[in-house]
């Protein structure tokens, strides 16, 4: 049996070209911001990332030094490298490089090309050659040196400057540690609370349980901008506040319903034989919960807690409106948006970093764990 | 108290709080309030029985009631509150939102953003299910679509940055206009047009959902439905759209429902991209506007979002109670 993916070869290879392209298209902004992470800011603003592995012509200037001066049958001559500029070393370390154009203005720094022989203002000559020497010739000497503006090659040059900025400098260690502080108790106290209730609601008879699973269906969508303005007002009025306890229980409140809904799907297809022999056994639901229920669910239990680590780790909302908004708790999402973002909006290298921090522990969880959260998806999902 | 040394001792007070509530509640039940022996032992076990349930459910219903249901009608009786929480006002805050042009174009947004976002990102979801199905490489490819699931809209926001910025040396966008040599612009200005930038963010982050499930959902159609239908003739498409998308057609429903009330719920990306400006506003980032200013006016935005997610929310608890019969 085919399909369109395999029916014959030219539609195989439009499946692969069409996949292949799709693919390229998802991945390319996320290696855009990868490759960025590693460039320094002048790269950055010269040359997109997808130029990131070529030389890039970038703009330095030079004053040239009035000492050096000598004359020669009337005409002050002023020779010199472009190159040997102490202050230019860190950008060309051998004292050597290539130059393509030069110009004697800031506001156009590229003017002439390497090797042409140009007025200088007043009266004189200059040339700039490729290889940085430079000859001025002027019919006085002169008092102020000029200022050269030139275009280099420069190679291309990856950095883990950013990263160093970003982790030890710039209080995104601190936001990295708060998202920690508000991530690992916000994923695990929900688990146990929903466990319980799932089972409840999966394998104990009473009145009202379907009306209670309607209604854990129904709060599953209740929007959680609803719960901001009453619950921070309740928070403050018994005195917790802003605070990492108000986000505990905040998160804990929000994750509940998608809890509780997995676990149950997932524990109502439990084989019922076992839960009822174990009872026959005389153990007591508890007995039942903890030795049989517990580690049976451990896949929905492990899909759960990835999409709770996931949906806190991530959160912007809930941090901007529990937590106080002062450096010393924020959470990295909101330092980024709120900070970065502000302070730092043309600092392309430092904001590429900080991102990428953020989301590499999500990814890391994502792939190693891929196999639960698929689980989980179909299990919330597909009924 | 540092926040790391707290966070330790909420988690080890919270689970050993909820196991210990679990444990002891029970033992209390069966040895105290109702004890399996003496004359009432049967009946015992039976009231015991009946109250089980209750002690297992109590800790979910409780934050359950106090986080989630207890603020919808906290936040709908504050919407009828003027700004200092004092004067009751009835509808006056929902009438003084409607009267506003931004909450206007806020709420025209979000149909758009709810009109397109699911729509596409079920679209490539679909079709890129579809196509991996039979590719010797598919699983790779799903995983890499899937990746940015695990990206925080803040994240992706900033990855989108370099999509679109408008300097040519950072945006792919204006780089590829460049080249072309046509100028540079910013396409987050461009009116109207740029919701529909902000909007692809986001079926950028959710085709991997739709397509993880409606794969599941694609394998799981039987193999005699589409042998017959190519034993009958029919083509590649025919066998797609006719055969194969009416039998997954609940499960393409329950993505797109997913991915509507997702849609109503983030702020995230107006709120890092453009803050709002440029006429691409949408509720839940409205709301944030107010919160912290206006709390009337904050909860009548939220109470709007909640009664654009209502039809949804029926049809869902519709569909469960179906399936429990």
């Amino acid at each position: 049996m085919d399909n369109i993916a395999g029916q014959n070869s030219s539609n195989k290879f439009l499946a692969n070209l069409t996949v292949f392209v799709l693919v390229v298209l998802w991945l390319l902004p996320t290696i855009g911001l990868f490759v960025s992470s590693f460039r320094d800011r002048d790269q950055i603003s010269n040359s997109g990332w997808w130029q990131a592995p070529m030389a890039v012509d970038l703009n330095f200037r030079t004053r040239v030094a009035t000492d050096g001066a000598r004359e020669e049958n009337g005409v002050f001559i002023i020779e010199g490298n472009v190159f040997a500029d102490p202050a230019l070393a860190s950008s060309f370390p051998e004292g050597t490089g290539t130059v393509a154009a030069f110009g004697t203005r800031a506001v156009a720094p590229g003017e002439f090309s390497a090797g042409e022989v140009t007025e200088l203002r007043g009266d004189g000559t200059i040339v700039v050659n490729s290889d940085g020497s430079y000859r001025i010739e002027t019919a006085e000497p002169l008092d102020r040196g000029p200022t050269l503006y030139f275009e280099a090659r420069t190679p291309p040059k990856f950095t883990l400057d950013n990263y160093r900025t970003v982790l030890f400098a710039d209080g995104m260690d601190r936001a990295f540690i708060n998202t920690l502080t508000v991530t690992i108790p916000a994923t695990i106290i929900p688990i146990l609370i929903a466990a319980f209730a799932a089972y409840a609601l999966a394998w104990m008879d009473f009145p009202g349980r379907g009306l209670l699973i309607a209604a854990v269906v129904g709060l599953l969508v209740v929007p959680l901008q609803l719960a901001l303005v009453p619950l921070l007002k309740l928070h403050t009025e018994i005195g917790i506040g802003q605070s990492f306890l108000g986000i505990w229980l905040a998160h804990t409140g929000f994750g509940l319903p998608l809890a509780v809904y997995l676990l149950r799907n997932y524990m109502v297809g439990l084989p019922r034989d076992i839960i009822e022999s174990a009872k026959v056994d005389g153990a007591t639901d508890f007995q039942i919960f903890v030795r049989i229920i517990l580690p049976l669910s451990f896949p929905a239990l492990a899909s759960f807690a990835i999409f709770q680590f996931l949906w806190t780790w991530n959160d912007l909302l809930v941090a901007k409106v529990f937590l106080p908004s002062g450096a010393e708790s924020q959470v990295m999402t909101v330092k980024i948006a709120d900070d970065l973002l502000g302070s730092r909006g043309g600092d392309w290298g430092i904001l590429a970093t900080a991102a990428f921090v953020s989301i590499a522990v999500p990814l890391i969880v994502f792939f190693t764990m891929q196999r639960y959260l698929v689980r989980g998806l179909l299990a919330g999902s597909v009924k | 108290m540092s926040p790391v040394v707290q966070g330790m001792l909420t988690i080890i007070i919270g689970v050993g709080g909820c196991v210990g509530y679990f444990y002891f509640s029970n033992i209390i039940l069966d040895k105290v309030i109702f004890p399996a022996k003496g004359p009432q032992a049967g009946r015992n076990i039976n009231r015991a029985n009946q109250v089980r349930p209750w002690l297992f459910l109590f800790p979910a219903m409780f934050a359950l009631g106090l986080y989630l249901a207890y603020p919808v009608v906290g936040s709908f009786w504050r919407s009828l509150f003027d700004r200092s929480g004092a004067n009751f006002i009835g509808l006056g805050n929902y009438f003084d939102l409607f009267n506003e042009s931004t909450f206007r174009t806020a709420v025209f947004n979000n149909l758009l953003w709810v009109l397109f976002v699911p729509a596409a990102a079920t679209f490539f979801g679909l079709l890129i299910a579809q196509l991996t199905d039979r590719l010797s490489w598919g699983n790779i490819a799903k995983s890499l679509i899937f990746m940015p699931m695990a990206i925080s809209f803040v994240g992706a926001s900033l990855i989108w940055r370099f999509v679109y910025s408008a300097n040519p040396d950072i945006g792919i966008i204006n780089a590829i206009r460049d080249s072309m040599g046509l100028v540079a612009l910013d396409p987050l200005q461009i009116r109207f047009w740029n919701n529909f930038f902000l909007m692809f963010i986001l079926v950028w982050i959710q085709t991997g959902f739709a397509m993880v499930i409606l794969s599941a959902a694609l394998r799981g159609i039987p193999e005699e439905t589409i042998e017959a239908a190519i034993i009958d003739g029919a083509n590649p498409f025919q066998v797609f759209f006719k055969i194969k998308v009416p039998q997954i057609m609940g499960t393409i429903i329950v993505v797109w429902t997913t991915i509507t009330i997702l849609t109503l719920k983030v702020f995230d990306i107006v709120y890092t991209m453009t803050g709002g400006n440029f006429g691409t506003h949408i509720l839940p980032s409205y709301m944030m506007t107010y919160m912290f200013r206006d709390d009337g006016r904050a909860t009548a935005v939220a109470f709007v979002i909640m009664i654009l997610v209502l039809p949804v929310m029926i049809s869902n608890i519709r569909q469960a109670r179906k399936e429990m019969r």
